[in-house]
């Protein structure tokens, strides 16, 4: 019945052909620029010389893989959940004998899938065109690629979900925006990778859950970690966000108040 | 044992009070908005048995929504016990969906970007019903409602009517024992409020579905309902049979008289007590009369002596006079 869901949510996406060229469009801009800008900073260093474990060329390859995996990912900007809350449709959806996080994160799983598709991989190919990107070395890394992106995926469902769930009290998300802003936007490693911040940040963010939601796929990608260790990473933070949004969600569900009516 | 049970069930909410001004806000955003309760719900008790259809009924704020949303067990009351089918809804809120249908009037629960089968679909999946099961629920619904027309339609471009009889077919598919409708007909033209309340009628009869309705459309009440919960202010002010509201209220039926000519001028201090005349326009005479003071053909023998009649009708009391009466005061509550 999930996965049925998650069909439906799917081929929804394939619907909006001009938001995705959009989409596109801009993904690829901002690719461009933020590859020329390291490039330009990378100028005067012989090839093949880091900063903090960074080459050149593994810089502009995480500007793609960060630009390809916005929509698939999400980092900001997703307040579905809230708008039910306002338009009361989340009644209904309460009234349904379902799970309502597995309800939620089957759809967003499928809409992540659509994505990879029409975002993600077009947004990797021109980067591929336009620029020298670095490969998975073997295709086991391949492997473990394609098996991070559904983890960050759902690491990044959670932390959207419970800042959704918020909307119960709130029954507003301004506020919540821009906390999810820093915490999604900059957390993940996605403005910057966070081996380039000083010690104590890098440090912190290190043992945060949110680099899974991309630093951790870069690395795998990259050969900066292990395939078992950066998996096994993301495993153990999918379920400890898992077990997080379940908590939240009980104690919102208590708390249910509907507006309207 | 009635299927639905609620026993002085109560519900208050807390009262944002936004203070006014720059101060105020800084105020609210510190110390929190915090204005007192609000009783929305108040004390409501009432059983219903398997198969009855009763119109929940009241004006807006009244409480019906809530009381409903009590019902299905997305609200938790403050106060109170309710067993539907067996269930305390806020407790068994999933095992509860699967034995009831709901409909909000201006609400849908189907895929905005789905065409309405898909959604049928999907929902199939949702409720986990047997294929064969749904093919027949979905020939029945597609056969009373006319869905045919547009069932590959996308839900977002269906009319009002159209999207409401989706809905219905959608809240019907799982075959609940009981459907809660909440203004069911609101916002559509007579011949959609027609067909669905042939289809609930049907429903009805055919399946002993348990339908509990508010609405403000007194056809409604009248087309559907034999048995009516009166609210207001939280409060129950009347549950009996429509009939037997109308007849001792409602009160009084009118005898509709058109005389050959003017007839004679003393008709209009006719009667004393068990019937009143109301109107004289020219040769047309209303009277109203109590009918458990005096039959229809005693007050029209009565009549006839103050002229020649040609013509005459009876018209029962209106449901709408005996509830706003009802409201302003005029009929003792808690009857």
């Amino acid at each position: 019945m999930y996965l049925e869901l998650a069909k439906r949510s799917f081929q929804q996406q394939f619907a909006y052909r001009a938001a995705t060229l959009a989409g596109l469009f801009t993904n690829s801009v901002f690719g461009v620029m933020l590859s020329s800008v390291y490039l330009a900073l990378y100028w005067d260093k012989a090839d093949g010389v880091s900063v903090a474990g960074f080459t050149a060329q593994q810089t502009v390859t995480y500007t793609w893989l960060g630009q390809a995996l916005i929509m698939p990912v999400v980092f900001w900007g997703w307040w579905l959940i809230v708008d039910t809350i306002r338009t009361g449709t989340v009644v209904m959806d309460l009234l349904k004998p379902m799970d309502f996080f597995r309800f939620w994160l089957s759809r967003d799983l499928g809409r992540a899938a659509a994505q990879v598709i029409t975002r993600g991989v077009p947004t990797l190919l021109i980067g591929a065109l336009l620029f020298d990107l670095v490969w998975p070395e073997s295709w086991q890394r391949w492997a473990a690629f394609l098996i991070s992106v559904p983890f960050a995926v759902t690491v990044s469902f959670c932390l959207r979900f419970m800042m959704n769930l918020w909307g119960f009290w709130l029954l507003d998300h301004r506020g919540i925006s821009s906390i999810m802003l820093v915490v999604s936007g900059v957390f993940s490693g996605h403005l910057l990778p966070i081996a380039w911040y000083p010690a104590p940040i890098r440090d912190l963010l290190n043992v945060l859950p949110f680099r899974s939601m991309l630093m951790t796929p870069v690395e795998i990608w990259l050969g900066q970690i292990s395939i078992v260790h950066g998996l096994s990473l993301q495993l153990f933070w999918t379920t400890v966000m898992i077990g997080a949004s379940y908590a939240l969600l009980q104690v919102a569900e208590r708390k249910v108040v509907v507006q309207g009516g | 044992m009635p299927i639905i049970d609620v026993h002085r069930l109560e519900k208050t909410f807390p009262i944002k009070k936004h203070r006014t001004g720059a101060m105020g806000s800084i105020a609210s955003l510190i110390r929190g908005d915090n204005g007192g309760e609000f009783t929305a719900v108040n004390n409501v008790s009432f059983k219903i048995e398997r198969g009855e259809m009763v119109g929940y009924i009241g004006p807006n704020g009244a409480g019906k929504s809530t009381t409903i949303k009590m019902l299905t067990g997305i609200l938790v009351p403050t106060s109170g016990e309710a067993t539907i089918a067996g269930l305390v809804p806020w407790e068994k809120r999933k095992q509860l969906a699967q034995k009831i249908g709901v409909v909000f009037g201006q609400r849908t629960q189907l895929w905005w970007d789905l065409a309405l089968i898909e959604s049928l679909e999907l929902l199939r999946h949702l409720y986990r019903v047997p294929e064969e099961r749904f093919r027949e629920n979905l020939a029945t619904a597609t056969d009373l409602l006319g869905l045919g027309e547009f069932l590959h339609t996308p839900v977002r471009q269906l009319s009002l009517g159209q999207r409401m009889r989706g809905d219905l077919a959608a809240a019907l598919l799982h075959d609940p024992e009981i459907l809660y409708l909440d203004e069911p007909t609101i916002g559509l033209d007579i011949v959609a409020k027609e067909a669905i309340r042939e289809f609930l009628i049907t429903l009805n009869r055919d399946r002993q579905t348990t339908v509990l309705l508010t609405t403000h459309d007194l056809d409604d009440i009248e087309r559907l309902c034999p048995r009516i919960i009166v609210i207001d202010h939280g409060e129950v002010m009347y549950d009996g049979q429509l009939a037997s509201l109308k007849s001792r209220w409602g009160g009084r039926r009118q005898l509709i008289i058109d005389y050959a000519g003017d007839p004679d001028a003393a008709i209009a201090s006719m009667g004393n007590g068990d019937m009143a005349v109301t109107e004289v326009d020219g040769p047309r005479v209303t009277i109203a009369f109590d009918r458990d003071e005096i039959s229809a053909p005693d007050v029209l023998t009565r009549a006839s002596a103050f002229g020649e009649i040609r013509d005459m009708s009876i018209q029962e009391p209106e449901i709408e006079d005996v509830i706003r009466r009802m409201y302003d005061g005029s009929i003792p509550a808690g009857m």
